[in-house]
């Protein structure tokens, strides 16, 4: 289906029903809505700091026309003047004075003309500020902080399927008193919020010595009980026959596991993957207890670097939040498709 | 090949008691069929041999061993599921060679049992596919290639054929039979279609609620059926059960009343009939003769008449009798609400007591009338 044919859809018949106003104007507040500030953060990233704080907003990045003019060593800017006789011109200003303004004509420089402040106004011009990207990646560490996140990522997602898959198999394929007492207490642990443990598992990583260590961001959060139900419940729709049939065939429990269960869980494993990455991803307030020497910041602690007690870098923050959005919306756009497959399959079959 | 010996197994399911101590032995070489109606606990029985389940009490013994406590993977059997449960992710090759790797061979060794068995079941061409691109009676043919590769003492098939369709079903059977007598390897196999029972056992063990009603070859279940259960469970269509009364006992013959004044006249098997005892006969279809003069024992009406070509089956039902079947070789054109005036063959006559234990068979009860 074409995006044309796909956008122009209808109810039934070929008329415009009420239905299909009302689909479409819901569908739009929804895109508004989700993609809105998604936009609003893309296009903020490219603008100075200046034009982040000027009111009104703008939705696009501008900025105020500057002309170069003979005898000053600095562009000047341009505004546009309403004279005397009514007449308009384009005039670059020297310097303000009181509530006059010196300006000069670009092409006659040499003549000084005062203008009323309420004369003139300023002519803009759309203007990418593109040194918000690259200023950071100059000033800011960014390539240790991205390397950084890059290793809590992959390597706590490898450890969360490892580990989680092997709770799930316990939990799915054993048959043993007491398992379901096992899952819902592993269930249950997801009312606890990480507000309340945050001291006590701070005092074990520092019983340990991690402190400061990227392995701390990694360990506590290995075992997630999302994950753990996630395959456990995939594990439960593969047929008991493929197991006992591997067992008829001499495997152990460890080729079982990986021979045979992990690559028919593959579609879970797969969300369950996507889903870790971007909770490791974005993690903030664990890595900020933890982490506090800069060699070790990830990536959005790195960021809040640029949020001062006295003063924000907007212009810089917003554009490294860009930068770190851009690596999950690329594993979420190729591997969305698992998502919704993976989820289908979870339940009934 | 092995022998295979269970000494007084029982398993028990919670409050459930699905297997009540069972006694047999199979011989090496041997092709045994359970069968037994659905929840008789045939496939429970197949998987305690396998190992798969654990038994509440008893032993099972495999070549003199004591293997009770030994788990699947250590039993050196193979079993044929009813689902197939191919590895649905392995190629054909990988399914069947899955086993032998795990037995440690060399690359080479489980090459060459592969690639034979492909041959002798005609899988060759498929050996690169994936079991989902296989027909039915292909996925078979590679869950029993799964077996044979390991070179198993024993075979398990658990209802195998049950997912094909009647056509592949009989072709199937008959691969399975000529398998048998190619590996001549010990067999044990659950169905519930006593067809194929009858066809593929060297031995029948009927199973009815977790208990054996009777071992034996298949012609002599179904000639010498130790009880009612049996006798009406093997054969197809099954045996007709009447209900009867001995009336009279003179000398050395027994009088039976059935179906609101019929009178049979029997001998009575070893003097054991006494006046007012209910018994149930037994006759088989095929041993109802339609007669148009001479001596009838019963009229009945054809409820249904159901022409194959080659023989005649008639549904029918007399005063006192529900259902009563006949079949005929040939064409015989009768229609629904006709009368058949039938004739028992005496020497297929089965007489059971109150409790379905058989009395008698064929000729022994068998005088003139």
């Amino acid at each position: 289906m074409s995006l044309r044919s796909a956008l122009t859809l209808r109810r039934g018949g070929h008329r415009l029903h009420w239905t299909d106003v009302a689909s479409y104007a819901y569908l739009a507040l929804g895109v508004v809505l989700m993609f809105g500030p998604v936009l609003w953060l893309g296009l903020s990233s490219f603008k100075t700091q200046a034009a982040l704080l000027e009111f009104p907003p703008s939705l696009l990045p501008t900025s105020q026309k500057q002309v170069s003019v003979p005898g000053f060593d600095t562009p000047l800017p341009l505004f546009s003047v309403t004279m005397d006789d009514g007449s308009t011109r384009v005039l670059a200003q020297v310097r303000r004075v009181g509530l006059q303004a010196q300006m000069v004509d670009p092409a006659d420089p040499g003549k000084t003309i005062r203008v009323a402040l309420d004369k003139r106004t300023p002519l803009r011009e759309t203007a990418f500020a593109f040194s918000n990207y690259t200023e950071p990646l100059r000033q800011f560490d960014f390539l240790l902080y991205l390397k950084n996140s890059l290793f809590v990522t992959i390597v706590a997602t490898l450890i969360t399927l490892l580990i989680n898959s092997m709770a799930a198999y316990a939990l799915s394929i054993y048959q043993f008193p007491g398992r379901n007492v096992a899952m819902v207490g592993i269930i249950s642990t997801l009312m606890i919020p990480i507000t309340i443990i945050l001291v006590p598992v701070y005092l074990v990583i520092t019983w340990f010595g991690l402190v400061n260590s990227l392995w701390a961001v990694i360990l506590p959060g290995a075992a997630t009980p999302t994950g753990v139900f996630l395959l456990r419940q995939y594990m439960l729709t593969l047929p008991r026959d493929l197991i006992e049939a591997a067992r008829m065939d001499k495997a152990s429990e460890w080729q079982i596991y990986a021979r045979i269960v992990l690559p028919l869980t593959l579609p879970a494993l797969a969300v369950l993957a996507i889903f870790s990455v971007m909770w490791r991803w974005n993690e903030f307030l664990w890595p900020l207890a933890v982490l506090s020497k800069s060699q070790s910041y990830t990536l959005q602690i790195g960021l809040n670097a640029f949020q001062g007690e006295l003063q924000t870098q907007w212009n810089y923050l917003l554009a490294m939040t860009v930068v770190t959005m851009l690596p999950i919306t690329l594993v979420f756009v190729f591997l969305q498709r698992f998502i919704v497959a993976g989820i289908a399959n979870t339940g009934v079959k | 090949m092995a022998q295979l010996a269970l000494k007084a197994v029982t398993k028990t399911f919670g409050p459930l008691q699905v297997i009540h101590g069972i006694d047999l032995d199979v011989r090496d070489g041997e092709f045994v069929v359970f069968v037994g109606p659905s929840g008789c606990g045939k496939s429970t029985l197949l998987r305690l041999i396998a190992g798969l389940e654990q038994p509440s009490s008893g032993q099972i013994v495999i070549d003199g061993q004591d293997v009770t406590r030994v788990p699947a993977s250590d039993r050196g059997l193979a079993m044929v599921f009813q689902s197939y449960a191919l590895y649905p992710h392995m190629s054909v090759y990988k399914n069947m060679a899955f086993g032998l790797e795990n037995m440690g061979l060399p690359r080479a060794e489980v090459e060459l049992r592969v690639t034979r068995a492909a041959a002798t079941l005609r899988l060759t061409d498929y050996l690169d596919r994936k079991p989902k691109a296989l027909s039915g009676g292909q996925r078979q043919r590679v869950a029993i290639g799964r077996a044979i590769v390991r070179d198993p003492k024993i075979f398990l098939f658990d209802e195998p054929l049950s997912n094909l369709d009647a056509e592949l079903r009989v072709a199937m059977r008959k691969e399975i039979a000529s398998l048998h007598a190619a590996i001549s390897g010990t067999i044990i196999y659950v169905t519930h279609d006593q067809v194929e029972a009858m066809t593929l056992a060297s031995r029948i063990v009927v199973l009815r609620a977790g208990r054996i009603e009777q071992v034996g070859a298949p012609l002599d279940l179904y000639n010498r059926p130790d009880n009612l259960f049996v006798a009406t469970f093997i054969g197809s269509p099954r045996m007709n059960a009447i209900s009867a009364q001995v009336v009279a006992i003179d000398g050395g013959d027994a009088a039976l009343a059935f179906a609101e004044g019929q009178t049979l006249l029997l001998g009575n098997p070893g003097g054991r009939l006494a006046a007012g005892d209910a018994v149930t006969i037994g006759i088989r279809p095929e041993h109802c003769d339609v007669v148009d003069t001479g001596a009838v024992d019963l009229a009945v009406r054809i409820d249904l008449a159901e022409q194959l070509g080659g023989e005649t089956f008639f549904y029918c039902s007399a005063p006192g009798i529900a259902e009563l079947t006949v079949q005929e070789s040939g064409q015989l054109l009768r229609a629904r609400g006709d009368t058949l005036k039938l004739r028992f063959r005496r020497d297929h006559l089965h007489l059971f007591d109150a409790n379905g234990q058989a009395l008698a068979h064929g000729a022994a009860a068998a005088i003139a009338s």
